[in-house]
């Protein structure tokens, strides 16, 4: 991992390879009651991108991410994930598509009431199902020293720092190889060191694992880091997209002003 | 403005029945819905059962003894003083055993579902279960209300047994009675009337702390105030609904076994 003083590059673009579409979103639309939070949202995730979401908070960045895994049901729009209509989903359905899909809440949401150990067996004895302890024991510890928390395996999550927690809480969602990552503001109440260790990690568990990822922040450090292509959401819609480096020369002020952040 | 508000107030009524209708019917379907987490069920019987057992017992002491000294003036008055450990026994066991041990269970157990639950689902592991894939239903809600149902009975029938010797010690403070005749005689004025109609009854009022607790913090809002907020409103509904349940049973029981 880099040191606090080293520059880290801003992510180079990704070879030309077939770009297969794993998440189509056109004309989402949702409101709470009389507030309309997307208004008109559009985007296509391909297979090992990274799409950075940036936005002013209440703007609805979690509520679009939220609308791709099923926790909440879009008003109208077409919502696809691998070809599938997420909004016309069974139950069953929607559980098999959370299995390749993998969240990062926030604060981590790891179960309390667990050790770190029982936390990553969780999803899977209870989703994929596995019984072999040898092989649980193995798919555990190899998780947890990909996100370099190998230590902290018989820890309660109380124990834990903010950064470990989201560590843990991303070793939980990879452990079930999800195909598609979605990160609910990963680098949010970290400081600067950290919250640059937390965004070379999503890089190399990338690499690494081939997910697709979505990752919402208002952290431009993470939107360096781990951006292919940013959209920036105000007022329930995207208002510009591109690289970071193009946004950078961008003429919006709202664009602007997230570019202009004094660091 | 008013009737606006009044029809406001009706609606969120009928939409927090339908709540309840939902959050039940999630509940029965995932009885059987295969996967019962055994651990956590067995985890929850140990939470509830034996982590209330001192305080149900202490409670049902009490109150063993203070029937028998306020029964007894009235009894002595009577001239029926050898009705007092039958009069006890039948009190505890058809009534206050049942409600006291339920009620003392509203207070700790639903509470504290109410709250952890809410504090799960204000830190989002209510919903990372649920974007897994996993069943947060089944693991957080099913094996606490099943274990509630299971464990508040056998806490009762303990409590009754407590009571009752609490009733002997109070008993032998002012006059003299053996330990096997005091039983004797409370064990011989019960029968099977009044012990179904009991057990069946806390078996109710389990299930009324376990699913008001769970619901109560399953559907808590965002925040840490909703977290107080569940585990006040869980304590207030379960008590409300043992008293419902109670009169209920009691109507009853009455029309079945006491013409």
């Amino acid at each position: 991992m880099k040191g606090p003083d080293e520059h880290i590059e801003p992510k180079q673009e990704a070879p030309e390879t077939k770009p297969e579409v794993v998440i189509h979103a056109k004309s989402i639309k949702k409101s709470f009651g009389k507030k309309q939070v997307l208004k008109n949202i559009s985007f296509d995730l391909k297979r090992g991108e990274n799409i950075v979401v940036l936005g002013k908070s209440g703007q609805g960045k979690s509520v679009t991410i939220q609308c791709v895994v099923g926790m909440l049901q879009p008003d109208a729009g077409t919502l696809e994930v691998f070809g599938e209509d997420v909004t016309a989903m069974s139950d069953d359905d929607l559980k098999q598509l959370r299995m390749k899909i993998g969240f990062l809440f926030q604060g981590g949401a790891l179960y309390d009431s667990m050790t770190v150990r029982e936390n990553l067996e969780f999803p899977l004895t209870r989703v994929l199902k596995l019984k072999d302890k040898k092989e649980i024991d193995k798919k555990v510890e190899g998780v947890l020293d990909a996100v370099g928390l190998l230590d902290a395996i018989d820890k309660m999550p109380s124990y834990l720092s903010g950064g470990m927690r989201k560590r843990v809480g991303l070793a939980r969602t990879l452990i079930v190889n999800p195909e598609i990552m979605l990160y609910d503001e990963p680098t949010t109440g970290l400081d600067p060191i950290t919250s640059r260790e937390i965004s070379e990690l999503i890089n190399r568990l990338q690499r690494k694992y081939e997910i697709s990822s979505i990752i919402i922040t208002h952290d431009m450090e993470c939107a360096r880091i781990t951006a292919d292509r940013i959209l920036v959401m105000d007022e329930g819609g995207y208002i510009a997209e591109g690289s970071y480096k193009e946004l950078e020369k961008s003429d919006n002020e709202m664009v602007r002003s997230f570019f202009n952040q004094p660091s | 403005m008013d009737a606006q508000q009044e029809l406001s107030g009706w609606r969120k009524w009928m939409e927090s029945i339908g709540d309840y209708v939902l959050f039940f019917s999630r509940f029965f379907r995932n009885i059987f819905a295969g996967g019962f987490e055994w651990s956590e069920f067995v985890r929850q019987c140990y939470e509830i059962g034996y982590r209330s057992m001192m305080l149900v017992g202490i409670t049902s002491f009490i109150m063993g003894m203070v029937l028998i000294l306020q029964l007894r003036p009235s009894l002595i008055s009577l001239g029926a003083e050898s009705m007092l450990p039958k009069t006890l026994s039948v009190a505890l066991v058809r009534e206050i055993g049942p409600v006291i041990t339920a009620i003392i269970c509203a207070g700790k157990i639903a509470s504290s579902i109410g709250a952890e639950l809410g504090s799960m689902k204000v830190t989002e592991q209510i919903d990372a279960m649920e974007v897994s894939g996993a069943n947060p239903v089944q693991y957080l809600v099913v094996t606490r209300i099943l274990a509630t149902s299971f464990m508040i009975p056998l806490l009762a029938i303990i409590g009754d047994a407590i009571g009752l010797l609490g009733g002997f010690l109070a008993l032998n403070l002012t006059d003299s009675i053996s330990f096997s005749l005091y039983f004797n005689k409370c064990i011989a004025s019960l029968d099977f009337t009044d012990l179904l109609p009991a057990v069946v009854k806390t078996v109710l009022f389990g299930f009324a702390v376990g699913f008001v607790g769970c619901y109560k913090g399953y559907h808590s809002n965002k925040g840490t105030e909703s977290v107080g907020i569940a585990a006040n409103s869980a304590v207030v509904t379960a008590s409300l609904w043992i008293f419902i349940i109670d009169a209920i049973a009691v109507q009853i029981t009455s029309l079945l076994f006491y013409k």
